[in-house]
């Protein structure tokens, strides 16, 4: 089991909980209370019933990726998606990860 | 940062690492992010005043009405659980306040130089080496020529012994697979030599 922290206790998100490789899941199904999401939102939302990353998002939403965050950060406060952040890779990663990168190019 | 995750939704997100590929105007970089690519290279704009600079600070630029920078990247699906990004850098040097945060968090970069004119990568090969950031240098033969054996290369760069140089061809796969593998065989010796 990963190590998750539930987003209750966190303080307001802001823009740095958002890289380019952040990967973006809306939450299913959506919680009952809270606000009718926008429809920039909406269909983020909708690109993102499966895992996506910020940069594919704004990609296909045509937008900035600038722009994008500002509109997950509010999904993200409303509870309507869950966000992972990339696996750390400076200083001296994971063997097993840097292994499995390897791995999956050899076989391209 | 796995820390400052949220509750673990149905569909466990896959774990994202990304790859730089860097060099000067025109090297292929976006040939190459497309060459491995599992889908057609993807692209965003930025507008320079989000990424935090003025239109005002075009000034003495002749094309002012490129008030955006673009980004393009690809994507190498490695497993279920984890999904391999390549973001092809801006090549301009005015662009350069986006490598800092596109080098964040980067298991590392290709530079690749254009074996006709390989100075103009010469800038990018000293932004990574400043920052310490683990890179390989692909050397790219337009036509498919390499009129230049590596070692030739790495003087006329001044690179360092322990900077793999790769003859490559930007527009076949497994040339820039195998550019991407000796990146990734750095890392992996680099994690080998700190117990
Ligand atoms: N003949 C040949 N053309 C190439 C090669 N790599 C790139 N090109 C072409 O060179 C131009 C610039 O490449 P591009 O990938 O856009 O460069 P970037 O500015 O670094 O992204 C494009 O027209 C490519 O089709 C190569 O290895 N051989
Ligand atoms: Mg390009």
């Amino acid at each position: 089991m990963r190590p998750f922290t539930l987003t209750g206790g966190r303080t307001r998100p802001s823009r740095a909980d958002f890289t380019l490789i952040t990967t973006v899941t809306a939450v299913d199904p959506p919680p009952e209370h809270g606000p009718r999401p926008q429809p920039e939102q909406t269909r983020i939302l909708r690109l993102c019933a499966r895992p996506v990353v910020v940069a594919e998002l704004a990609a296909h939403l045509d937008l900035p990726v600038s722009v994008v965050v500002i509109l997950l950060c509010d999904l993200l406060e409303a509870g309507r998606i869950t966000v992972r952040q990339p696996r750390p890779v400076s200083g001296s990663p994971d063997p097993n990860l840097l292994q499995k990168v390897r791995d999956g190019l050899g076989r391209l | 940062m796995a820390g400052s995750d949220t509750a673990a939704p149905a569909v466990p997100a896959p774990d994202a690492v990304k790859i730089l590929i860097a060099g000067g105007f025109g090297v292929g970089k976006t040939t190459m992010v497309g060459s491995v690519s599992e889908i057609a290279p993807l692209r965003t704009e930025e507008p320079l005043t989000a990424a935090g600079l003025d239109v005002d600070d075009l000034d003495g630029i002749e094309d002012k009405k490129a008030t955006t920078v673009a980004l393009d990247f690809g994507r190498i699906t490695i497993g279920d659980d984890l999904v391999l990004y390549l973001f092809g850098t801006p090549g301009q040097q005015r662009f350069w306040f986006m490598w800092n945060d596109l080098a964040l968090g980067a298991l590392g970069a290709v530079v690749l130089v254009d074996v006709r004119r390989p100075r103009t990568s010469f800038a990018a090969i000293d932004f990574f080496e400043r920052r310490g950031i683990p890179f390989v240098v692909g050397v790219n033969g337009f036509h498919g020529e390499h009129p230049y054996p590596p070692e030739e290369i790495r003087e006329a760069l001044s690179l360092p012994a322990d900077v793999p140089v790769l003859l490559c061809d930007a527009r076949e796969r497994a040339s820039c697979r195998d550019v991407l593998i000796a990146l990734v065989d750095r890392r992996i010796a680099a994690a080998g030599r700190v117990p």
